[in-house]
């Protein structure tokens, strides 16, 4: 029992091993290559000499890192955001974008727009307060009519079709808003800056962090809700508290990068195949492999047909979708009963 | 103990439970019995706070229940709710769990957690299951898991609401020895029941509900003489003194 227990933790301990190499292998793809490819001793230059002084240290700066940033925060909150989501809603067809709290959040940056702010605090602030009001509607929807699992993807399969209806007419309305375009609504990087990406990168990594000291909470909370009140636990703020965060992280994303979607479904499940449901590995496993898995995604998108771009969300779902149904196939026993 | 006064409860206008008194001593193992809808498990939920009772009062060791925090009665008393999930996740880390009322933020389960959670296991005899996944055990395996949790809990009261539904009959016997096993070692046992046999077999008294109120809280002994249970089930339940044990009387019933 006792060598079982070893081998799971040290199974474990390869797991993040393996995260965190992929993490920084990727960041460094996507810094490194691009249309304009650049090399470690341009970089190294550009940190010696200062990054205004050549081509390199520019597009590092001003291009490459932001860009590179963004992919990995982004993919870390919308695969935890998804992660979270699912364990509340005990529901794991549930993800930020199914369920329409991506769109939500995406109606509110379109609305945000209209009204003349761009990027910024601000501007996630309204996409978390869409993402919230999404999330919420479809928690309480559920719980107050007893929906089903499958009801309550219905109900964010229909929530997604009237946010994103009513996204389309203000921009018919408004055509200067611009932002519902088809690259933010397949999701993509290009147009990140350090003002979008600064406020947007803290919140995340304040609430992935305030979610992982949560995660014995998390896990009670999927005992169901007799259990869990049995245990001690408030469940209805608890859930509120989970809700707000996930809705906060998922915000964040689509306030950087328009509404990307897949990520929030494919990374939780691929890493519950790897390495269980257990919330305290799952969080923080969701944040390394989303994170890589965008910035990959990502940097394939500017490279494979460079120097044409094609939107992020086009890449991860002609790889996503085969690499989804090849660990659901492939998957191990054990989850198989879920 | 467990004091339940004149307790009324109700959703809207419907009254569910009304003028409900009955008392849970540590070390007795008590069942609750009725039909369907008469309000069993909302008197388990009352008794834990769950609810808001309209009348009367809870004393759970001389304190008013609904002073307590949630955690508070979670340290108390442990709850089975009926109709558990299935959690993802394996045995050991689901009895760890257990612990869970006796943290505070962060909550992160120390040695002694962990030594407490392992000896539940052992008790339940579920050490070598640790490393399991509970979705893989059977229905009576997840319901030992489940009252090893309540075990780590270290609670003097274990209140279970239906613990033998969906149990072939050699688990619910299993399940009903160690309930009894529990109550002897000094907590009090509440159980929601429907199977009448098990539940008088078992426990050291018998709090017959019907549409919502005690209609007696006895011995088994005193509650199957007083014929009652053949008034409220249509079916009369015998004891069988030579090799002590109830059973339904199918021919009286019929």
């Amino acid at each position: 029992m006792k060598n079982s227990q070893k081998s799971s933790r040290g199974k474990t301990k390869i797991i993040f091993a393996v995260g965190f190499v992929l993490l920084a292998v990727s960041a460094v793809l996507g810094i490194t290559l691009g249309s304009t490819p650049l090399s470690f001793e341009e970089i190294k230059t550009a940190f010696i000499e200062g990054f205004d002084t050549t081509a390199g240290g520019k597009i590092f700066l001003y291009v490459r890192l932001p860009r590179t940033l963004a992919a990995i925060v982004c993919g870390g909150a919308l695969a935890v955001s998804g992660a979270v989501i699912q364990g509340v809603l005990a529901n794991k067809l549930a993800s930020p974008s199914i369920i329409g709290v991506n769109s939500g959040a995406g109606l509110a940056v379109t609305l945000c727009t209209a009204l003349g702010v761009y990027g910024g605090w601000k501007q996630s602030l309204f996409a978390f307060l869409g993402a919230f009001a999404v999330v919420m509607l479809i928690s309480v929807s559920a719980r107050k009519w007893g929906a089903s699992r499958g009801t309550v993807i219905l109900i964010g399969v229909a929530a997604n079709s009237l946010l994103g209806a009513i996204s389309d007419a203000i921009v018919t309305f408004f055509p200067e808003v611009g932002v519902m375009s088809n690259d933010f609504k397949i999701g993509e990087f290009s147009a990140v800056t350090y003002e979008k990406l600064l406020p947007a990168a803290i919140l995340i990594m304040v609430t992935i962090t305030l979610l992982i000291t949560l995660t014995n909470e998390l896990d009670v909370l999927t005992f169901g809700e007799d259990n869990a009140k049995g245990l001690g636990m408030n469940t209805a703020v608890m859930r509120t508290i989970f809700l707000l965060l996930s809705a906060m992280l998922a915000g964040c994303a689509v306030s950087l990068a328009g509404l990307v979607s897949f990520v929030g479904l494919i990374v939780p499940h691929a890493v519950r195949r790897i390495a269980g449901s257990k919330s305290s590995r799952l969080i923080p496993l969701c944040a390394l492999f989303g994170g890589a898995f965008v910035c990959l995604c990502d940097t394939a998108a500017r490279t494979f047909f460079a120097p044409y771009e094609i939107p992020v969300g086009i890449i991860m779902s002609v790889f996503g979708a085969p690499f989804f149904v090849f660990i659901l196939i492939k998957g191990k026993g054990g989850h198989s009963r879920d | 103990m467990i004091d339940v006064r004149n307790l009324g409860v109700g959703y809207g206008k419907t009254s569910v439970l009304c003028d409900v008194s009955l008392s849970l001593e540590k070390g007795k193992f008590v069942s609750i019995i009725g039909t369907n809808g008469t309000g069993k498990s909302t008197l388990l939920k009352a008794i834990l706070g769950m609810i808001e009772i309209n009348s009367g009062e809870i004393l759970v060791d001389g304190a008013k229940s609904a002073e307590l925090s949630r955690g508070e009665i979670a340290r108390k008393i442990a709850y089975l709710a009926q109709g558990k999930s299935v959690p993802d996740m394996t045995v050991g880390q689901m009895v760890l769990h257990g612990r869970f009322p006796h943290l505070s933020y962060p909550r992160r389960y120390s040695e002694n957690d962990r030594k407490i959670a392992a000896a539940a296991l052992e008790q339940t005899g579920l050490s070598e299951y640790k490393e399991t996944p509970l979705p893989s055990l059977s229905g009576g395996m997840r319901q030992n898991a489940y009252i090893a949790m309540s075990l780590a809990q270290q609670t003097d009261y274990v209140l279970l609401d239906e613990p033998t539904s969906y149990l072939d009959i050699t688990h619910q016997i299993r399940l009903m020895k160690t309930l009894r096993e529990l109550s002897d070692s000094g907590k009090g046992i509440a159980a929601v029941m429907h199977d009448l046999p098990l539940a008088f077999g078992f426990s050291d008294k018998i709090a017959v509900l019907n549409e919502g109120k005690i209609a007696l809280f006895d011995t088994p002994e005193n509650v199957c003489e007083s014929k009652i249970i053949g008034k409220i089930f249509g079916v009369e339940l015998k004891y069988n003194s030579t090799e002590k044990y109830y059973f339904y009387d199918m021919k009286a019933t019929l």
